[in-house]
């Protein structure tokens, strides 16, 4: 079954939401692969909270635990779900108004120097004239 | 469903199609309105490129060119990385509306999916970056 676009970027704005997890992903992509002993060292989070977040995580599909003896599992982030959020993301950044509206400018003011006469290249002109 | 796979918008401009079809297809007219500098291979499969002035530079492919009525083009998805294989399809499409022109840009594909969203192709990060660095020990240790 393929997966969904929708329930992937919900999971992963879902994880991000909450502040241990996104320090907890905050660590790992930047130190790489950890265990939660590792995690709970260098952040201000129990280790019991972080085995419940890690748990979570890994079920979201955003980090995998590799294989090992209980205590030392380490855990690495996974970026396939992250770049489905990226798109979203993406959709929401695109700004088409802006280039349209440019566009637009960009070819009334060619119809402009083409001399075809506009109220607003005549006062420009007036003004040109009198500075000069 | 929130998660939206196509933009659309539409202009009214105040210029016949010919006129706005040479600002969408040429270097000097995408470079002046869109970018700061473009260079464009126009036909179906050509390449064309836009920069902006301290800024990024995008890649695209020419996909559709049917003068004066549409013209598409594929680029990379904003936002993602630099190597990163999908893209967005963009097409304009003109019409003549009295003396001037309607203009359509749908930018569509946000939604796509990678094939392999679960297998190892997209893990290629973290995996390249332990494998370069495995192999780094490797040339290290041999030395």
């Amino acid at each position: 079954m393929p997966p969904d676009v929708e329930a992937l970027a919900e999971q992963v704005f879902a994880a991000l939401a909450d502040p241990s997890r996104r320090a907890i992903l905050a660590a790992l992509a930047s130190g790489g692969p950890a265990t939660a002993t590792d995690l709970a060292g260098r952040l201000p989070i129990t280790r019991q909270a972080i085995a419940k977040h890690l748990a979570l995580l890994s079920e979201a599909g955003l980090v995998t635990a590799e294989p090992g003896e209980r205590r030392r599992v380490r855990y690495r982030p996974r970026s396939a779900p992250m770049q489905v959020a990226q798109q979203f993301l993406a959709a929401l950044a695109r700004d088409w108004d802006s280039p349209l509206n440019a566009l637009k400018d960009h070819l009334d003011r060619d119809a402009g120097e083409a001399g075809i006469p506009s109220a607003e290249s005549e006062v420009m002109a007036e003004r040109e004239r009198r500075t000069a | 469903m929130g998660f939206p796979d196509r933009i659309e918008r539409t202009v009214e401009l105040a210029h016949p199609p010919a006129k706005v079809w040479a600002a969408l297809t040429t270097a000097e007219g995408l470079g002046t309105w869109f970018g700061n500098e473009a260079a464009i291979d126009l036909r179906p499969g050509g390449l064309a490129r836009m920069s902006w002035t301290g800024g990024p530079t995008a890649q695209m492919r020419v996909e559709r060119v049917e003068e004066p009525r549409v013209f598409g083009f594929t680029w990379q998805i904003y936002g993602l990385p630099e190597g990163d294989p999908r893209r967005t399809y963009v097409e304009f499409t003109l019409e003549p509306a009295g003396a001037g022109t309607r203009l359509t840009v749908v930018e569509s594909g946000f939604a796509q999916l990678p094939e392999d969203v679960h297998g190892k192709a997209f893990d290629g990060n973290t995996e390249g970056w332990a494998k370069e660095l495995g192999e780094l020990a490797g040339y290290l240790d041999a030395a």
